[in-house]
């Protein structure tokens, strides 16, 4: 059905922004060029699962291109992992197709629960970011439709395929995406955990784990400050062998029925968690085979996580800081966090590598980066994350669209220098009210 | 082994639900619908995710001639035996213009039932040489009772729940099956234009686990999907008609 309708239930995952949209949901491919067109009247943005936090994914009373109907796969090539796919076809599902025939995705975010324009469109990042790069280092070509031309089909190398490789959907329409998956011998990972006590520890872990380890993170506790700050658990992993080639099932779980009450998580019941979290991620044998769905996906097996947060939603910070000065930066974050008391119950610290996209708006660059939630407390968590922004702009480092839902414009320009270039490749009717804020 | 199916209207959103669920099992297809750019699409996506074959008719369904010839040579596509039938296809309708355009009432009783009950008719004689297989037909509780908002759709549904039940009695003794599913509020885009989806509504993909299960294990002619419709469908059907005549459903 490509008719636009008027709905009010399009948030993105922070749930903080709640306007309406002209939504459209076009069921097959050539549904999609009338959409698209529709957008010469109204600015348009299309959109896949919406689990970006912020406003990358909102347009406010404008047009919402849902594409979530357009999940066919087009082609797949089990002898060379090359996968051919609409842009609305989702991770949970494209992964469902191929682990059986041992192919993964190159690289994965946090939540299968994504839609691969979607993830083209962040260029987003995983565990193994110092192996293999971000998404975009794995696309091979890709399909734009844009409102002042014709479907044109992208190669790496081509100036707009950089621009739309991390683009937040503003160059126009990702049709559909060809992908390079990874072959694996096994659904299940080795996964090895090590308590870390400070943030030196972390990054000196991090270094010796580069090259024997596919996949690096760390969880990191942000809520207790004195002897335990910036202690954390290491996680490294390789792909098992076994040949057991077992997709995950399910489409994630227990669901979150409501809102909890927003004071739910407060700073007590955050340290709490963390405390609890780091005992228990110390029991337990010190390797441990693990399914790739509890290890790329913790979250996924609660539906609706975010509403935990409660009815006015959460804020979610992530910044990069180049490796230079990684471990001070790092440090001075932790401490601001941990003494405002607004710490998030699962903080991520990670070191990235320096392959790169080369998207003119990729978040990656070689450094750390941190990743947190907050609950949305009005002024009080503006006043942290700003005060966190000074400290990342000082350190040459940026924050990730794809979580930001207020950073001010000189933050994003001071972060993304090439961005004037997104402004010339920008397709003129496409927006959010992300752009709106930051490129003005 | 892969399944042996054949889809009337296989473009609908719960058929391709449907579909995807055999596809992993390395399934044969034959695919029947409209548009053949369409199904090709679709046809990619089956083989993407391990059919092992798709032969697509790109025709009406509605605009049936000869439902025996076309409905055998679409089994002959097919090696052996074929283990399922669905008939997904169906038309909405819109009740207030049809009861002023009688010539509309006529095309959905048409779509719904008379050209549906053709090509049930001709999957049942299959069917019944083959002494095994499924016939499973889409419905809706719209058939149950006659409502003011959608009767003359209900009344064509209820033509075909009638006709597949019968079928289903008529198959009995030879092994081979017949299921009328009785579908409530599915998220469709058939229904997107009605808007506040409630707890009553069901996704396609779970209404299609549904509908495999009940392939492979056809116990009831009858079957309500989600099951809690059967027990809505009981009351509305039991209500008194001076006290329903007030209700606007």
């Amino acid at each position: 059905m490509t008719r636009a309708r008027t709905r009010l239930d399009y948030t993105s995952w922070g749930r903080v922004v709640r306007v309406p949209h002209e939504v459209v949901i076009p069921g097959f491919l050539d549904e999609l060029p009338a959409c698209v067109h529709a957008g010469q009247k109204t600015p348009l943005l299309a959109v896949g699962m919406r689990r970006s936090y912020g406003d990358s994914v909102i347009n406010n009373g404008n047009l919402l291109i849902d594409m979530t109907g357009l999940d066919r796969l087009m082609a797949f090539d089990d002898t060379t992992g090359v996968l051919r796919c609409e842009a609305g076809a989702t991770i949970d599902e494209i992964l469902q197709v191929t682990v059986p025939r041992g192919w993964f995705l190159p690289t994965t975010p946090g939540t299968r629960f994504v839609t691969l324009g979607g993830a083209v469109a962040n260029d987003v990042h995983g565990k193994n970011h110092h192996r293999v790069g971000s998404m975009g280092c794995s696309v091979r070509s890709l399909t734009l439709l844009r409102t002042d031309t014709g479907p044109q089909r992208l190669y790496p190398g081509d100036p707009l395929f950089h621009a739309t490789i991390g683009g937040l959907g503003l160059t126009g329409v990702i049709a559909d995406v060809e992908l390079a998956l990874t072959p694996i011998g096994s659904a299940f990972l080795d996964v090895e955990r090590i308590p870390y006590g400070n943030i030196g520890e972390f990054f000196s872990i991090a270094r010796e784990s580069t090259d024997g380890f596919e996949h690096t993170v760390s969880w990191i506790d942000c809520a207790n400050g004195g002897h335990a700050l910036g202690r954390g658990i290491f996680q490294r992993a390789n792909w098992c062998h076994d040949g057991v080639l077992e997709p995950h099932r399910g489409k994630g779980g227990l669901a979150m029925p409501f809102d909890l009450p927003a004071r739910t998580l407060n700073s007590t019941t955050i340290r709490l968690f963390n405390t609890l979290y780091n005992r228990l991620q110390q029991c337990g044998p010190h390797i441990q085979r693990t399914h790739y769905a509890p290890f790329f996906y913790p979250l996924d097996s609660i539906r609706n996580w975010n509403r935990m947060y409660g009815a006015t939603g959460l804020y979610q910070y992530q910044c990069v800081i180049p490796m230079a000065s990684a471990r001070h930066v790092v440090e001075d974050l932790v401490r601001v966090i941990a003494a405002s008391g607004a710490g998030s119950f699962l903080a991520v610290l990670k070191t990235f590598g320096s392959l790169s996209a080369g998207g003119y708006l990729s978040f990656p660059m070689e450094g750390a980066t941190l990743a947190l939630d907050f609950a949305n407390r009005g002024a009080e968590t503006l006043h942290l994350m700003a005060r966190l922004d000074q400290i990342v702009a000082e350190a040459g480092g940026r924050l990730y669209a794809a979580k930001d839902g207020r950073m001010p414009a000189p933050m994003f320009q001071s972060g993304y220098p090439d961005w004037t270039r997104m402004q010339e490749l920008k397709d003129p009717a496409t927006s959010s009210d992300f752009w709106r804020r930051v490129s003005y | 082994m892969g399944k042996k199916i054949i889809i009337l209207g296989a473009l609908s959103a719960i058929a391709e639900a449907t579909a995807r669920l055999y596809a992993a099992d390395g399934a044969q297809f034959v695919l029947v619908a409209r548009n053949a750019e369409r199904l090709e699409q679709l046809a990619g996506d089956l083989k993407a995710r391990g059919a092992a074959r798709c032969k697509t008719y790109a025709m009406d369904l509605a605009e049936v001639t000869d439902a025996t010839a076309s409905f055998d040579d679409m089994a002959a596509a097919i090696d052996g035996p074929v283990d399922a039938v669905f008939l997904f296809y169906g038309l909405l309708g819109n009740q207030r213009h049809e009861e002023r355009d009688i010539a509309a009432a006529a095309l959905n009783i048409h779509v719904n039932f008379s050209s549906a009950a053709q090509w049930c008719l001709a999957a049942a004689n299959l069917l019944e040489r083959q002494k095994a297989g499924v016939l499973v037909a889409i419905s809706s509780v719209a058939g149950d009772r006659g409502r003011q908002s959608n009767y003359i759709y209900g009344a064509a549904k209820a033509g075909l729940s009638v006709l597949v039940e019968g079928i289903a009695h008529r198959l009995a003794p030879t092994g081979a099956h017949a299921v009328v599913a009785k579908l409530g509020f599915v998220d469709t885009p058939m229904t997107a234009h009605i808007h506040r989806k409630g707890l009553l509504w069901a996704k396609p993909a779970t209404v299609a686990q549904k509908l495999v299960a009940i392939a492979q294990k056809p116990a009831m002619p009858v079957v309500y999907i989600p099951g809690f419709w059967r027990f809505i469908m009981t009351i509305v059907c039991n209500v008194p008609a001076r006290i329903f005549h007030k209700t606007k459903l």
